[in-house]
């Protein structure tokens, strides 16, 4: 039996124009809906198909404030099966600062006598991009961790973690548990919450607790927002009729061969 | 003072986002060295045109090293650092580049910025960075003691030095424990074929999105894919739907391309996509919505059906060809 704890963040869902708030220090998201990033979709996914093949449990954890335990319950109705929210702003908190609070709920948890073999997080947030909140997880609870991974197997004592490899084809590790494992999106296809999976979310037990110590922060200054790109579009045409201006265009760019 | 740069050698070569952070590490004003793991025989020349002065070079016949593991390889940037007495330590903004970066801030125990774009200031140093997929910036100050950042792909473009330095090879103790290689890669698999590497570098990529309707409706834009010689590139919807795979999704969370010709057909361009597909030289839309912020963002753009237009394009080109 395996117990897996994952890590979620709500962000803002950017698909299109954004605007800063008025002190420039974060994106305004009055307007914005919210979200997790791909990755943690990918991760939710596994730590419910790893634990489930071992009988074992799936913890999903955040930091956030109260708007977060939308995307908690969104967990637990794709199988996770306890929820917990360290409750904080999170603009105070940067990587090093979530990375401890996490560490301290796992060993409070270890304390309680529910330990995790494997701990998943997104391979980096989609709001900050910070890629370290789980290498420094990992030192903080001075277990091995390994980021960029798309597919997990848990087997005897070990995780078999596979990701892209930067000459192409995959790169393999056997890791001893416990471990701590970012995940990219690719590995898996998410699923979607059933009926029941819905019911159970809306009834789940959200477990809140302090972060333990103060923050240090990000060493954000302040945000910048590109300037807007003018449209300098040249179009070539409408339908079917353009084909020969676009064939002029490829034999100019020298594609054409 | 120096700044010291994690070079990734990727099949014997200094990699491009290599080259791109030494130009990045360069613009400092330091003395400029290298951490390199493994052989740097066919390296020196090369380092040195980039103006790299020392070459801390780390022995791979020792086990810890003779594979990529992210502590053991951690440890030996931060020796390098020690070795040059450097306050600031760069990495290419790639998988190895931002997971090596992650560690050395771990164990110094100092902040990291991931994806620098730009140094805003020396003294402090404050350097600008991707946030948001690349829909606006943060300007982040970082430790005196340490700095440490990585360099996003095409934050600059690889230049040479003006004047070429003759870099000496110092060898590189480093001790290492045996946490150090908890993590180490046991084997590498060859990929599905048709993997991204061919979509990362290929001069010519065919984009396809929401816009292609269904998995059936991509044979026109295979066939200009291989009329250009080029690779498919498909948005995030196209993956998410199942149409195609994922390894042929450009974006925040798939392929970052830099073609010479991306032509998307039938995306809109939401952010997510535009993060992958903003270095492309030339951009060529195809779309039935004169809006979007595709073709808005475009170079040229063609406005209609891609059902029509594309087998229009691709009869041409045959015409062409052949002619």
């Amino acid at each position: 039996m395996s117990d897996v704890l994952v890590c979620i963040k709500r962000v803002p869902d950017t698909g299109g124009e954004v605007s800063l708030d008025e002190d420039g220090m974060n994106i305004d998201i009055a307007h914005l809906g919210a979200t997790v990033s791909p990755h943690e979709e990918a991760a939710i996914e596994l730590a419910v198909q790893q634990a489930g093949a071992t009988d074992g449990e799936v913890t999903v954890l955040s930091l956030g404030d109260d708007n977060a335990v939308e995307q908690l319950r969104d967990a637990v109705a794709l199988g996770c099966t306890n929820a917990v929210l360290v409750e904080a702003t999170p603009a105070r908190f940067g990587p090093r600062d979530i990375a401890l609070a996490i560490a301290d709920v796992v060993r409070s948890h270890e304390e309680q006598g529910r330990s995790y073999d494997l701990i998943l997080l997104g391979n980096d947030a989609a709001d900050t991009g910070d890629f370290q909140v789980g290498v420094r997880l990992g030192y903080a609870l001075e277990r091995p961790v390994v980021t960029g991974i798309s597919t997990v197997e848990l087997r005897d004592g070990h995780v078999v973690a596979t990701g892209d490899s930067p000459t192409g084809g995959n790169q393999v590790y056997e890791i001893a548990l416990p471990a701590v494992v970012t995940v990219m999106e690719g590995g898996v296809e998410p699923r979607y919450p059933s009926i029941p999976g819905r019911m159970k979310a809306k009834r789940a037990k959200i477990e809140t607790v302090e972060p333990e110590r103060e923050p240090d922060g990000s060493g954000r200054v302040r945000l910048v927002l590109p300037p807007a790109p003018s449209s300098q579009v040249r179009v070539l045409g409408e339908g079917p009729e353009a084909a020969p201006a676009v064939a002029d265009l490829l034999q100019e760019l020298g594609v054409l061969r | 003072m120096s700044v010291l740069v994690w070079v990734e050698v990727v099949e014997g070569e200094v990699s491009e986002v290599s080259q791109e952070t030494l130009t990045f590490a360069r613009g400092l004003g330091e003395e400029l060295h290298a951490v390199v793991v493994g052989s740097v025989d066919e390296l020196v020349e090369p380092l040195g045109q980039f103006g790299v002065s020392t070459i801390h070079q780390v022995d791979d016949s020792d086990a810890a090293f003779a594979a990529y593991a992210p502590g053991a390889w951690s440890a030996a940037v931060l020796a390098a650092s020690r070795a040059c007495d450097t306050s600031v330590v760069l990495a290419p903004g790639s998988p190895r580049g931002n997971e090596l970066m992650a560690h050395v801030a771990a164990r110094a125990d100092v902040l990291m910025a991931a994806n620098a774009v730009n140094v805003e200031s020396r003294e402090p140093l404050l350097v600008s960075r991707q946030v948001f997929g690349g829909t606006a910036f943060e300007v982040m100050s970082l430790s005196e003691d340490l700095a440490v950042l990585s360099v996003a792909g095409h934050a600059c473009s690889a230049e040479p030095a003006d004047e070429p330095a003759s870099a000496q090879v110092q060898a590189l103790e480093v001790s290492t424990t045996p946490a150090d290689i908890a993590v180490q890669v046991a084997r590498t698999e060859p990929g599905a074929p048709d993997e991204s590497g061919s979509l990362k570098s290929a001069k010519v990529v065919i984009g396809a999105g929401r816009g292609v309707g269904s998995s059936d409706g991509f044979e026109e834009l295979l066939e200009m894919t291989d009329l250009l010689h080029g690779s498919l590139g498909v948005s995030r919807v196209v993956t998410s739907l199942g149409w195609r795979p994922h390894h042929e999704q450009v974006g925040q969370t798939g392929s970052r391309i830099s073609p010479d010709l991306y032509v998307p057909c039938g995306i809109s361009g939401a952010i997510q996509h535009w993060a992958g597909c903003s270095s492309a030289k030339t951009i060529l839309a195809i779309n039935n919505d004169p809006d979007a912020p595709m073709v808005t963002r475009a170079h040229y753009a063609v406005i209609g059906d891609l059902h029509e237009i594309v087998p229009a394009i691709n009869e041409e080109i045959r015409r062409r060809v052949a002619g």
